[in-house]
């Protein structure tokens, strides 16, 4: 498994057709997100952020811009299993047992694994995200949260180059996300993954990234970018330091609907 | 426990129809050629019984021969309606108009098409069984969740995985349903393709005691013939059991969060 790739986002747009005519959900987003970094994207809702996410798997098609890795556009082919894209439902096969959910994409996307390969990583996962005993469970007897993280599970498994995190942890208590967050932080510093994690609290974001990117809605564009310094680990300190409370109430600022009015003008 | 006694009471149900069957017939004396008692029945299955054997297995040949040509074909076309546009947009109309119409009405002419013998009778059972196939595998290939085929998308996953493990097991419900209304209809079909056009099979016994105003063996044959349905519709039953999952056959709908 090779570097991941250079990330290079050129006034990227997206418009919908609707009932109503053309619905512009992104609007000439522009960005770079480097090998190996840790970029989040927080914004309103409905500005645009999963869209972004199925732009950059190769589930959409953009209008116009355009995406590149290394500085070739994306095609599917190249895309074939580097992109772990956790969507922001759980979309479990409910015809699957969580064991059988999260070996999906090992089967699809790491054929050289035996059978007993991609099932004992599968076992690893589960027993990592607190669904020891629930292996053999449908997606129906799993609560909400438990169905995410299985969700989450079928992403890391196959070790993609790229994670796309649709607000992951959003249906989790403080403690499972707690342990799901530096389960995450520990792959991406162990390995070169690139992680575009989208969320909805701004502390997850400043805890979690060395990048943010601030979104506005309507249409969907970027607002700022902010480079997250402090040192890690992050987690326990971090969030006294003043530093830390001045940069949430930075992108809190920029998140309020009169600060994009002030901006626009 | 409850279980238990629900079991019992619906055999008692049956044991009650059967009693006051029994019953009226004998404190009405109606005669046997009018309406026979259970147990009458019973004797004269028990006595014909080498005949209703050998009368079961043409009838059976035709119900399974045209079953199957009615899934396979019906399959087939539901891929064709749920990937091509161009394979819907033109045959769905005739397919709904094709549903309304009774076409066991046409059983008489297939006699004159196909002739005396196996054929009319598969081609009847097909035909009816046919269309619930088409219209149910079709609506089940399609109600698949679309976000479920762009995660496969994401992962780079091939046009044929989507449809093997995503497309097709969201529809098996769906298929399962077809088949059980499927077979009773073959069912059907081929025991009116008995009456009108074969010499053999337990519809031509029940149509030809009917003439003969023997209305016990006509009993015996459609006991006969009700046995060997329920037995076809169970071996579906079983067959969805083993195939679909436990997580499907709860709520036989479908629910990705
Ligand atoms: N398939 C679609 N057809 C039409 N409009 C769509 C479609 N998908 C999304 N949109 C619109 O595009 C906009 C962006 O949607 P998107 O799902 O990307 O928002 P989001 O930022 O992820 O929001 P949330 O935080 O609520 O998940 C929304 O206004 C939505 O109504
Ligand atoms: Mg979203």
């Amino acid at each position: 498994m090779g570097k991941a790739p250079r990330i290079t986002i050129e006034d990227l747009s997206l418009a919908f057709r609707t009932g109503t005519g053309p619905f512009v959900a992104l609007d000439r987003v522009s960005f770079d997100i480097a090998p190996g970094s840790f970029v989040s994207v927080v914004g309103p809702s409905g500005c645009g952020k999963s869209t972004l996410l199925k732009l950059l798997s190769g589930v959409y098609s953009p209008t116009s811009g355009r995406i590149l890795f290394d500085g070739k556009p994306v095609e599917k082919e190249r895309l074939q299993g580097q992109v772990g894209y956790v969507f922001q439902r759980a979309l479990l096969l409910p015809w699957r047992t969580a064991l059988q959910n999260v070996m999906l994409t090992m089967e699809v996307a790491r054929r050289s694994m035996t059978r007993a390969q991609r099932e004992a990583e599968a076992l690893k996962w589960l027993e990592i995200a607190g669904l020891k005993g629930f292996e053999h469970r449908f997606p129906h007897e799993l609560s909400g949260g438990m169905q995410q993280r299985v969700s989450i599970c079928r992403a890391l498994a196959f070790r993609p180059q790229i994670l796309l995190m649709d607000e992951p942890f959003g249906a989790l208590d403080e403690i499972t996300r707690e342990t799901l967050q530096n389960e995450l932080l520990q792959l991406w510093q162990q390995t070169e993954t690139t992680v575009v994690f989208i969320t909805h609290s701004i502390p997850e974001a400043v805890i979690l990234s060395e990048q943010i990117v601030v979104m506005s809605a309507r249409p969907g564009r970027v607002v700022e970018r902010i480079n997250v310094p402090f040192p890690r680990p992050r987690v326990d300190s971090v969030r006294e330091h003043p530093d830390f409370v001045e940069m949430a109430g930075h992108i809190r600022s920029l998140l309020h609907p009169r600060a994009h009015a002030i901006a626009a003008e | 426990m409850y279980r238990l006694s629900v079991t019992l009471g619906q055999f008692l149900v049956f044991v009650v129809f059967f009693a006051i069957w029994e019953l009226l017939v004998d404190l009405l004396h109606i005669r046997p050629v009018i309406l026979p008692a259970p147990t009458a029945i019973a004797e004269k299955i028990w006595e014909n019984r080498a005949l209703l054997l050998k009368e079961s297995w043409p009838t059976f040949a035709a119900i399974s021969l045209g079953f199957i040509a009615a899934v396979v074909s019906g399959f087939l076309l539901a891929v064709g309606i749920a990937y091509s546009r161009i394979v819907r947009d033109l045959t769905y109309p005739f397919l709904i108009a094709a549903q309304i119409l009774p076409k066991i009405a046409f059983a008489p002419l297939f006699l004159i098409w196909f002739g005396f013998g196996l054929t009319p009778k598969i081609v009847i059972a097909a035909l009816i069984a046919f269309f619930p196939i088409v219209i149910n595998t079709a609506k089940g290939l399609t109600s698949v969740d679309k976000e479920l085929l762009q995660y496969m998308d994401s992962l780079g996953s091939s046009g044929w995985e989507k449809f093997t493990k995503i497309s097709l097991p969201w529809a098996l419900p769906y298929i399962f349903a077809a088949l059980k209304i499927s077979i009773t209809l073959a069912i059907v079909g081929a025991v009116v393709g008995e009456f009108v056009a074969a010499g053999e099979g337990l519809g031509y016994v029940i149509n030809s005691s009917n003439i003969t105003l023997n209305t016990e063996l006509m009993f015996a044959a459609i006991v006969t013939m009700s046995v060997l349905g329920i037995l076809m519709y169970l071996a579906i039953v079983l067959l969805e059991r083993y195939m679909l999952p436990q997580g499907q056959l709860e709520d036989s709908g479908h629910s990705t969060m």
